[in-house]
């Protein structure tokens, strides 16, 4: 890290620039919850932070562990029960932007978090499964997706559909009845991906200082297209490094040992 | 009217050998010594429900407890997987595993259904995912408003289903607040439930955001203080991420799963009483 960040440093920093200040946004856990955090922390201070477990307009000020810590609830607007929030909040295409991770990606941004391997009852790695996710991919009114860039997870077709980006191409969504708009961005490591506006399938529009096209396209499952107006990405400033690495050591406050 | 009995009770009163068993929970007041108490009297070949089973399933399954899983997620949150589940999975061990697998939107409505007494509830779901491929209970439905397709999810109706609460009162009336969840929905849903508590108190007074069961509602009532350790109680207790981050190197190796079952399950006593080693789990619970 001669730049004085690391990649995931300028992974979290640029996921957390894609949000705006005062959109709603359904946050994941892990890498999805660290972005939405630091945006609130910095540029985006009335971003709505709306967790599956119920709870809604959160601003927990460090990261949590999970999508149902205590701080989470305590520092809601809100808290509603699950089948309300996805029913009455996620399905109607209320919420603004939907933050996933993924273990495998396509090239239309159809994500995997089901199983590794062709066989479903057979799998070479059982992963965690769907949660909350088809549904935020389905409804929300655009989804961002990160994960860190391998061929292991780019690849040419996922073994399993379990949310779905563009499905087999232009028209899928509209075919199948998804009332978002779908991927608008994927975050990684190396740079990001956005969806050709013609073709959808995904296509290198940005890439991080100091990687080359070629890293990018060696770390995808196929042949990735680049954009005529691909860009070199601003690394982080000292204030966003600052903020995410106090997120990161912040201890969350014991919540609610107190009756 | 809820009994008030002991754990050991009301487990071995309402949760048999082949039950469809739903212990609800949302990372928040999840019956792990419940789920303990299941292990301990060797309950085979349960079916058993829960959108998110965490490490509280990942016990039961590592355990022999389960012929079946229906779920939404099977992660270890903000942690990563759950060995015994892919042990079980991947390898059959300690026996094979049937999964039946959902989305969190899909389960929360079939609990939904089940809770309101009809067959199946409808959402805008599972378009285009190869989840409909694999689960039986998904199915499309055409609106007969607007002929639009959606998705139908048949209904759960669990036999038992156990949650955590922070209290009740001495007439079995349950009340529970913070992230309550899907557990009003499960235990309506389920022909008989079983809730511990934290407390049993003389009179619930009133909580902002508090969900109410009455007490005909619910079938047993046990007082478990610390009861969903290393989960929380939200006015009682903290989520003990440490625990969480901990299970992943106990889970990973069978022998040391087995061994951590043997000492804090196992070798404690049947009364129900909170069953982890406050040293070993950095004693969250209090």
């Amino acid at each position: 890290m001669t730049a004085g960040y690391t990649a995931d440093e300028m992974m979290a920093v640029t996921a957390s620039r894609a949000l705006r200040d005062g959109m709603t946004c359904f946050v994941g856990i892990g890498l999805p919850s660290e972005a939405a955090n630091l945006a609130q922390a910095t540029h985006a201070r009335n971003l709505v932070l709306i967790y599956e477990s119920g709870t809604i307009g959160a601003k927990p000020g460090a990261l949590p562990l999970s999508i149902g810590d205590g701080i989470l609830a305590e520092t809601a607007d809100t808290v509603v029960s699950v089948p309300e929030i996805f029913n009455y909040w996620l399905q109607p295409g209320r919420i603004d932007v939907g933050f996933l991770g993924a273990a495998q990606i396509d090239r239309f941004a159809n994500i995997n978090t089901t199983v590794i391997g062709q066989d479903y009852n057979e799998p070479k790695v059982r992963l965690p499964g769907a949660g909350g996710a088809p549904e935020i991919a389905a409804s929300c009114r655009e989804v961002i997706v990160v994960v860190r860039q391998s061929l292991r997870a780019f690849v040419e077709k996922v073994d399993f559909v379990t949310s779905v980006g563009f499905g087999d191409g232009p028209g899928c969504r509209e075919r199948l009845g998804l009332t978002g708009a779908g991927p608008r961005k994927i975050i990684t490591d190396l740079g990001v991906l956005e969806p050709d506006p013609v073709s959808l399938e995904l296509a290198l529009t940005g890439v991080c200082p100091g990687v080359s096209v070629s890293a990018v396209k060696a770390a995808t499952g196929w042949e990735l297209s680049v954009s005529a107006s691909l860009k070199e990405l601003p690394p982080p400033t000292t204030a966003e490094l600052a903020a995410l690495r106090r997120l990161r050591t912040a201890t969350p406050a014991t919540e609610g040992a107190t009756r | 009217m809820a009994e008030i009995v002991s754990l050991a009770e009301a487990v071995a009163l309402a949760i048999h050998d082949g039950d469809t068993v739903a212990m609800e929970g949302f990372t928040h007041l999840i019956p792990h010594a419940a789920g303990h108490e299941v292990i301990r009297q060797r309950r085979r070949d349960l079916t058993l429900v829960r959108m998110t089973p965490d490490v509280i399933y990942d016990q039961m399954i590592g355990a022999g407890c389960a012929r079946k899983l229906v779920f939404s997620w099977g992660g270890n949150p903000g942690v990563g997987s759950l060995h015994r589940f892919r042990d079980a999975v991947q390898h059959s061990w300690p026996g094979p595993l049937q999964l039946e697998e959902h989305s969190h939107a899909g389960m929360a409505n079939r609990y939904v259904a089940g809770a309101s007494g009809l067959p199946f509830a409808v959402l805008r779901g599972y378009s285009g995912t190869s989840l409909a491929l694999h689960a039986p209970n998904i199915a499309e439905i055409a609106c007969p408003f607007t002929g639009e397709t959606l998705t139908a999810v048949a209904a759960l109706r669990p036999d038992v289903t156990v949650i955590h609460a922070q209290r009740a009162d001495r007439a079995g009336n349950v009340q529970f607040w913070g992230i309550t969840g899907v557990q009003k929905e499960a235990v309506l849903a389920a022909r008989q439930s079983v809730v511990t508590v934290e407390e049993v108190v003389e009179v619930l007074d009133p909580r902002p955001g508090a969900v109410v069961l009455p007490t005909w509602t619910v079938g047993y009532v046990a007082a478990v203080p610390g009861g969903s350790h290393p989960s929380y109680a939200m006015g009682y207790s903290s989520r003990d991420n440490d625990f969480y981050i901990a299970w992943d190197a106990i889970s990973k190796d069978r022998d040391t799963f087995s061994r951590w079952l043997d000492e804090h399950v196992h070798g404690t006593g049947p009364d129900g009483r909170v069953t982890h080693d406050p040293a070993l789990s950095g004693g969250g619970a209090q």
